[in-house]
């Protein structure tokens, strides 16, 4: 693919940022920095990556419970977003919101969302404005294969399909919800058969290989376009618990290892390397640049103050 | 008596019920082998299997009307909710089939199942996983609301839940669930719709339930040094609510405090309120009646926010001393 060398360095350098971010969240947790829970997205980093890179900034999101990488990925103030974690003031929601409901409207991504299959219908809606003030941007809809399962996706992808709205339907199914495996939770093999049912067309993409997932997703932009909506499923995996209070009782250490194997992270530098794209040394210098923006955000929000008590009742109306 | 969790509690309520009682079966979100999200079902599927113990897919609306149609036909079903929040999803089927189906179908048919579900905050999940939403479900004819504040009371209840014929809305607390009480290890049912003294006093009466209880009687400890004996009384079930308790502790006290984490606006406490200004007791009341309700706000994340936006042991006594103003 004949992508840019900026546009690479980008890609790279998000996956890293949310790949650092994550186990800075983790640490936090450990340490009881970070309270309630949080559901990290290390070893997914390809699938919001590859995703948003081929999306325009003025394309919307949905995002869920999982979603970290999406909201860096669509490109995110760090520093506002681990002051959010924090509980902070100048988090992008005063503090209020936290792991499950950051957003940035000013950059399309209307928000995680802590309800599983919360945001499907929001993304046709998103869409509807769109068809509605002839914009010809479109909506990507993160969500993971349990929320494949839940009512909002079937009304959520008939909607968009009688409408022919420009919406990407981006499944990242990474085997499991929860502790209940795709095997036990649904009766087809991928989630992207599920698009038959509404006649649109549903593809299956590798999740851990960044540009195969840009190019899909660039193809699918194109395609909701000009002829409504397409349902893609990224296949991947978590490498961690599916939140901080899990002990993986549902899975084994040799699949969780084989996974790691397959880090999307490591395979994307590898590919930079041997192609060409980057010597080894500008990409350690990549790296330690997503280190240092991490640790400023950090130093950012731990020196941000608490929102006072006095703003608890804002913004429950508008 | 030993001394188990809350947790442990409900565990044994259900696992009692299904050793008895092989139509009750435990249908839910990770319940199988992941034990539930709050580890309550640890344990159950390797006593009872996968049949009984059934995981399902994140589809609430499909749990809870799945619950309603083996209810009809013959089973006893127990759903998990895993958050009460998901409630909402599953809402028309308790709701507008649930409730309602007995009456519709002219008294021929029965719904008895349970739907427990953890609400509350405290958690720091915020907005989305912290609500308390069992006011809503006191709205609806047809259901019974049980909201359970000890180990004891939570195995009880949840046994008369069960057994009982109809569809409950069984509310637990997350904050409560390691919380450690004595339990009888026999079997024992408390039959809904029966308040609890969880203190006796002569002086005010604290009508609450759920994880503010623990808040209340504490209170009420420190202001018994100032002289001033509170009584607290537990209704424990919600809907039907067992007004006679209620009404004679606000007679026999003069002053009464109605204490929720739910938010006030639209509350059970103005339910409650009502009941007593109605009844008798209206002419023995030394004060107006009084609410502390969580503030009319969603649940923030920020845990200093998140701990203020609910009744507090300082707010809960300052409620308390505005009744003998
Ligand atoms: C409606 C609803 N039901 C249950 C939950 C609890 N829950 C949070 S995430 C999750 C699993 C979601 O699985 P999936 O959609 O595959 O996303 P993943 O966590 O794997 O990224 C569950 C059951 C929830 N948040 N919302
Ligand atoms: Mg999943």
């Amino acid at each position: 693919m004949d992508l840019e060398k900026s546009k690479l360095q980008d890609m790279y350098l998000k996956m890293l940022h949310i790949r650092r971010f994550e186990e800075k969240v983790a640490h936090f947790f450990t340490l009881g920095k970070v309270h309630g829970t949080t559901h990290l997205y290390v070893g997914e980093e390809a699938c919001a990556v590859g995703a948003c890179s081929a999306l325009e900034e003025k394309d919307y999101i949905t995002s869920t419970h999982r979603g970290h990488g999406h909201c860096i990925s669509k490109g995110i103030d760090l520093n506002r977003m681990m002051a959010e974690l924090l509980g902070k003031e100048t988090g992008y929601c005063k503090g209020k919101g936290g792991s499950m409901h950051i957003a940035d409207l000013s950059r399309g991504n209307l928000g995680a969302n802590g309800v599983v299959g919360g945001g499907q219908a929001i993304a046709v809606g998103a869409a509807l404005t769109l068809r509605m003030k002839k914009s010809d941007q479109v909506v990507l809809c993160f969500f993971g294969d349990g929320a494949s399962n839940a009512g909002s996706f079937h009304e959520a992808l008939n909607l968009a399909a009688i409408w022919k709205l420009p919406v990407i339907f981006f499944c990242e199914n990474n085997l499991y919800g929860m502790s209940m495996p795709v095997s036990k939770s649904m009766n087809v093999r991928d989630v992207a058969e599920k698009a038959a049912a509404y006649g649109i067309p549903g593809r299956v993409v590798d999740g851990n290989n960044v540009l195969e997932v840009y190019s899909a997703v660039l193809e699918a932009r194109e395609y909701a376009r000009s002829s409504g909506p397409i349902l893609l499923e990224a296949k991947t995996y978590r490498w961690l618990g599916h939140s901080k209070s899990d002990a993986n009782v549902y899975r084994t250490r040799e699949e969780i290892a084989d996974w790691k194997e397959r880090c999307p992270i490591k395979s994307f530098r590898k590919y930079l390397e041997e192609n060409g794209v980057f010597t080894a040394s500008e990409l350690d210098a990549i790296e330690r640049q997503a280190s240092s923006d991490i640790d400023k955000a950090v130093e950012f929000a731990e020196q941000s103050p608490y929102p006072s008590m006095d703003t608890v009742c804002d913004d429950v109306y508008a | 008596m030993r001394e188990i969790t809350y947790a442990q509690a409900i565990k044994e309520a259900m696992c009692e019920e299904m050793r008895r009682d092989e139509r009750v079966f435990l249908i839910g979100e990770d319940v199988g082998l992941y034990g539930g999200a709050f580890g309550v079902s640890v344990g159950m599927l390797e006593e009872f299997g996968e049949e009984r113990v059934r995981d399902t897919p994140i589809s609430e609306a499909a749990v809870i009307g799945a619950a309603v149609g083996a209810a009809v036909t013959g089973m006893r079903p127990v759903a998990e909710i895993m958050f009460s929040d998901f409630l909402t999803i599953g809402t028309d089927q308790l709701v507008n089939q649930a409730a309602k189906i007995r009456y519709m179908f002219g008294g021929k048919a029965k719904v008895p199942m349970v739907v427990r579900t953890p609400g509350g905050s405290g958690t720091g999940a915020a907005a989305q996983h912290s609500q308390s939403l069992e006011a809503w479900f006191c709205h609806i004819p047809g259901l019974k609301v049980v909201a359970p504040s000890t180990p004891a009371d939570a195995k009880g209840l949840l046994k008369a839940a069960i057994r009982d014929d109809n569809p409950v809305v069984f509310f637990e607390q997350k904050l409560l669930y390691r919380k450690k009480g004595p339990v009888p290890q026999e079997d024992y049912v408390i039959p809904l719709g029966k308040a609890d003294i969880k203190r006796e006093g002569k002086d005010a009466t604290i009508i609450t339930y759920g994880r503010m209880v623990q808040a209340c009687l504490k209170v009420a400890e420190d202001l018994a040094g100032q002289g001033i004996d509170i009584e607290v009384v537990d209704p424990r079930t919600l809907l039907p609510l067992d007004k006679g308790a209620l009404i004679s502790s606000a007679a026999k006290t003069g002053r009464v405090l109605i204490v929720h984490e739910a938010v006030q606006t639209g509350g059970i406490g103005g339910e409650i309120a009502s009941v007593i200004a109605e009844s008798e007791a209206f002419y023995y009341l030394d004060a107006p009646i009084k609410r502390l309700g969580g503030l009319d706000v969603p649940i923030p994340y920020c845990p200093e926010l998140e701990k203020n936006v609910v009744p507090t042991e300082k707010t809960i006594t300052e409620a308390v001393l505005k009744l003998f103003e």
